[in-house]
This record gives structure tokens, sequence and C-alpha cells, in this order.
């Protein structure tokens, strides 16, 4: 009965089912991918639509589908404070100085155990993977680096865990499976030595592996706090983050405020920031996210890809 | 030449022709060396009276005073029970991304499909600091969106960030909003690779929609699956510390209070090192032990491991 109902579309020559159950299913599918887009994307957009809103509306239940009272207050008293500036020129330096760092130790790391002709190959994979599986932990880390005098400093955030196993795996697979073998050949014939042949070879054929490790560090990068927290006491020094988390969290901008009408002002202004300043944090990096996109399921397949 | 494999001349010929590769190798060997090895090193403190004054060699030894220490104390058992309750919870939402992978493969609309994975995968690259931001803004009993839908409907918001029996719920489920689009990536991927082949025979046979996501789709997904399982159940007691730390508050800390953060207050908060390292290293020990016996149970039963 089944193959009765299969019917062949003439035009396109694919496989069509009509049964009815299919129906239903594509039915029900579409109703929970809408209701499933809307829980994910409603938070995202209230917080959008409050941050221009009037404070006590928001606090009020008023604002749902539309800003209430526009205002651009919250971004103003945003521009007042100097250490979010701070914070954000420090995390654009951790971000691209971590990002140029990470992606040369891990995309030549990662081309070097690629080569089967590596000798001690299996020993150098070996070394870096237990790493993701054993680690000395907290204190004796943080010792290590206190050791070696990088506690408070700029280096601390951008070098000393740069190194990305996963990531080395991730691009390692890449170019076993895209690089041919021949080319290495070749250029050995011609006469050009293994770093050449990296640089001027190797690197311009990897495009797609370059862009997603790349994402993928800078937004590490961009939204890590974890390591300033434990290593940094300069506030000169804090990443964004770190200062987001004193303001969203913590609320620590209340301080030295007195009491009475002034005061409630205050409060309702450092309210409306927290609005704004989750948006002026998160924009920059969903800005940078469409041009690398289409990459996303090329590396996620890549590093799937097992040996 | 018949043992070729083994003959020294030639291995050092060949490390020589390709020392390139190796000097491509070095900055990553030499970071993981010193700030992945020498930690490990330093993990012999957990078993010493550690003294910044004397240094690593030159502290007393402890033997394990310091894991007795940590086993009869208080915090012993709460602290591996509410690992375990969040890491076990996290657990079983396990399939939700591969629900939503089958989902998405199943759409035939081709713009909706993209919008919909833009979407899903867009909440992945908001910060831990302004998620747990955001989740303060929105749970809020008296000005969040989460009370006015309250209010709307007649009733009482709870206090989601600050409810020690909701804690586990709230944590995993804000996880599940945030990187369920995201993980879902590595199954669409796995579903792009299947033989189309396979769905025509299938329709020729007449099977449904339905037959062809239950006997081809979820076959064909099962070694990812396990990989990934395997390698979450070695990670059961490695609840992260970035979030939970940030969502900690005094209402909640009965049951927020994780190996990873009581760590991170033992040891950095309050300068005890030594005891600090031997509740990490206890930690890392179990989630090691954990993710081998897991890896021997999988290849017994089924194809997949990890080594």
């Amino acid at each position: 009965m089944g193959v009765l109902e299969a019917v062949v579309n003439k035009n396109t020559g694919k496989v069509k089912n009509n049964r009815s159950s299919d129906k239903v299913m594509e039915i029900v599918m579409y109703v929970f991918a809408v209701m499933f887009l809307v829980v994910l994307i409603y938070p995202l957009y209230f917080i959008i639509i409050a941050s221009f809103s009037d404070p006590s509306a928001v606090a009020n239940g008023q604002v749902w589908m539309f800003p209430k009272g526009f205002t651009l207050d919250g971004y103003q008293e945003l521009l007042r404070h100097e250490n979010i500036w701070i914070g954000y020129r420090n995390t654009i330096l951790y971000t691209a100085v971590g990002t140029a760092i990470g992606l040369i130790v891990n995309i030549s790391a990662a081309y070097a155990l690629s080569r089967k002709d590596l000798v001690g190959r299996k020993f150098l994979s070996l070394f870096f993977i237990f790493t993701m599986f054993f680690s000395g932990g907290l204190i004796p880390t943080f010792l290590t680096v206190r050791d070696f005098h990088l506690y408070d400093t700029f280096l601390v955030m951008v070098l000393p865990f740069s190194v990305i196993v996963y990531d080395i795996i991730v691009a390692r697979t890449f170019f076993q499976s895209s690089i041919p073998g021949d080319l290495w050949e070749a250029a050995q014939i011609d006469g050009c030595g293994n770093l050449r042949y990296f640089v001027q070879v190797v690197l311009p054929l990897s495009k797609a592996i370059i862009a997603v490790l790349g994402l993928w560090i800078a937004v590490g990068y961009w939204n890590s706090y974890f390591n300033a927290l434990i290593y940094l006491k300069n506030p000169n020094l804090y990443p964004l983050q770190l200062i987001l988390r004193n303001i969203l969290i913590t609320n620590q901008m209340q301080s030295g405020m007195g009491t009475g009408e002034a005061a409630q002002i205050a409060l309702r202004l450092a309210n409306l920031m927290r609005y704004s300043v989750i948006i002026v944090a998160t924009v920059p990096i969903l800005c940078l996210y469409p041009f690398v996109q289409k990459y996303f399921n090329q590396g996620v397949m890549i590093g799937a890809v097992k040996e | 030449m018949r043992s070729g494999q083994f003959a020294p001349g030639r291995t050092f010929g060949q490390i020589r022709r390709n020392w390139g590769l190796y000097v491509l190798l070095l900055p990553a060997v030499v970071l993981t060396l010193l700030f992945a090895y020498k930690p490990m090193y330093g993990v012999i403190i957990a078993f010493k009276d550690y003294s910044p004054a004397s240094g690593i060699t030159g502290s007393p030894w402890a033997g394990f005073k310091y894991f007795e220490k940590f086993f009869h104390s208080y915090q012993f058992s709460a602290t591996i029970k509410n690992t375990l309750v969040i890491s076990v919870y996290s657990l079983v939402t396990f399939p939700i991304p591969i629900i939503l992978a089958l989902m998405v493969n199943q759409m035939r609309a081709n713009r909706f499909r993209r919008f919909f994975q833009t979407v899903s995968y867009m909440p992945h690259f908001i910060s831990t600091v302004v998620m747990v931001g955001l989740m303060m803004i929105l749970f809020s009993p008296s000005t969040g969106l989460v009370g006015s839908l309250y209010h709307l409907f007649g009733g009482e918001a709870p206090d989601l960030m600050g409810s020690a029996g909701l804690f586990s719920s709230v944590y995993v489920w804000s996880d599940v909003w945030q990187h369920v689009g995201w993980d879902s990536i590595i199954y669409i991927a796995a579903l792009s690779a299947v033989d189309p082949s396979l769905y025509e025979a299938a329709t020729v046979d007449g099977a449904s929609r339905w037959h062809k996501v239950r006997y081809i789709d979820i076959p064909m997904l099962m070694p990812t699956a396990i990989t990934l399982l395997i390698l979450r159940v070695g990670g059961l007691l490695g609840v992260g510390f970035e979030k939970v730390y940030l969502m900690q508050n005094d209402l909640n800390i009965t049951s927020s209070e994780i190996l990873s953060t009581y760590v991170y207050k033992i040891g950095l908060l309050s300068s005890q090192y030594s005891f600090s390292a031997a509740i990490n290293l206890f930690n890392t020990v179990i989630n090691f032990v954990l993710l081998i016996m897991v890896n021997q149970i999988s290849k017994k039963f089924s194809e997949n491991s990890l080594w």
C-alpha cells in the first residue's frame, strides 16, 4: 500500500510522500519550532526595548512589545562610567592580541601534528590530549603563574592559556582531510622547506579553519572573566566582563548614595543602565558573527570527523 | 631494509629534514610544559604543608592530612551532593540538542531553516556574566519579566535566583536555553552526512517521515551521541566554576556550593593552598577514573570509545 502512496514528482525527480501522518508531523514540528524561536528571541528583544524605556514602566510590567516612554538616559548614564570604557579598551586589546597568539600557536602546532612523516607524532598528540583530562588545578596553576611574575600583568591575559587542545585537534583534522599530501611532495622537489611551505601554501588554503578558530578564540577572550578574576588586581587592567560583573551582579554602583529623591532617581538610572550595558557589551561580538557564520557547520563537521 | 621503521639513521634523517615542523610545534609545546605540566607537578602541595616562603620542594610533607580534613569536614557531603545533583540533572537534558537537530533536519523550507539556525546559535555568544545578569533582571519577582508575567495572571512570582530548592533547575534550564542551538550543530553535521539513497530506498518501501527519523536518522546519530556522552560522564564532577559562582548568593548557597567554587574560596580567598589543592586533586582523580570506566563500559557494549 505504501508504495502506491509514494509519488515521484516528475518535474524535480524528487520522491515525495503524501501520507497524512507526515502532514501532521510537519505541522507539529513547525508549531514547535516557532514556539522555540519565541522563547529564544523574546528575552533578548525585551532587553532591547527595556533599555529604551522609562524604567518605572518596565518595573510595572507595561513594556511588552514596544518601548514605553522612550528615553536614552540609560545609554547616557553609561557614557559617564569611565571604567566601562577602560574595560572596553582592555577587552579589545586582550581579544586582538590573544586571538593572534592563539591562532599562531594552535594552527602551527596542528599543522605539524597533521603530517604523517612527523617523527614522534603519536607521543606529541598524547602530550597535548592528556592535558584535556588532567590538570594541576587552580592553586598549583596560580602558583606557577605567580612564580613566573605574570600575576597582574597584561601578558597573563593573553599568553599562558593560549594552547587550546580541542582547537588543535579540529585544525589537525582539517589539515589531514583537505591539504593533499602530494602538494608537499611537489614543493619539496622544488626545494621548498617546511616553514616556507606552511606560510605560502598551507595557510592560504586554510582560510576556513582560520576563520572558525579565530572566531572561537575571539569569543572566548571577549567573554572570559575567570582569568581576570584570579590573576588581576589592578583595576586599570580589568576587562569589560569583570566590570560588567560589578555592575550587573554585585551591584556596586549604588555605593555612596544617600536617601531621598535624588537617590531614587539614581537607583532608577542604575537599573536602566543594566539593560543598556548588556546591549553595549554583547552587540560587538554579535556583529562579528554573520561574517563567519557560514563556516560554523563546516568547522564543527571537520572537528567531528574521527581520525 | 627489513626493519625500516626502527632504523635510527633514517629516523634522525627524517627529523633533521623536517626540523621546520618542530619549530612550528615549539610554542605550543613550551606553553603546555610551563602552564599545564608544571602545575601538575605542583599538585604535590596537596600532600605537603605548603608555605610560600619555603616553596614546593622545601615545604614539609603532610601525607593525607588535607584529604582527611576534607573528608571529615561538613562541607564534604554537601559540595559533592550539590555538584552531582547539578551534573546529573544536566545529563538528563543531553538528548535535547539531538531532538533539535532531528527537527532542523526535517525542515524543508530553506529560508526558515537558516533563520531558525541563526537564531538558535545566538545566545551561545552571550558571555556568562551577561547571561547571569540577564537572568537576575528577567527573574526578578518585583521588576522582572517573570514577575510581570505572574502579575498578569494574578499570581505571585517565585524568587528564582534566591531559592536553594530551585537553584539546579534554574542553572540547568538556562544552560539549555543558551547552548541548545550550538550543541545541536554537531548532530546536524552528522545528519548531513547521511547517504540520500537511504531515504529514497525507505520512501520506496513506504516509510513515513517518522519511520525515517526512527530507523535512519537516530541510528546515524548514535556514535556521535555516545562519544559526547562519555565525555560528559567523564566530567560529572567537573561542573564549571564561572556560572555557578556568579549565580551564588546567601539565599541559595546551601545548594549552590559546589566543588569548584569551594576550591576557589578555600584556596584563593582564604589562602589555604594545600587544602584547596587536595580537594581539587580529589575532584580531578574521580573525574579521570569515571572517564576511564565509562570508556571501558562503552567499549564493551558498543563499538564506540574515545581510545
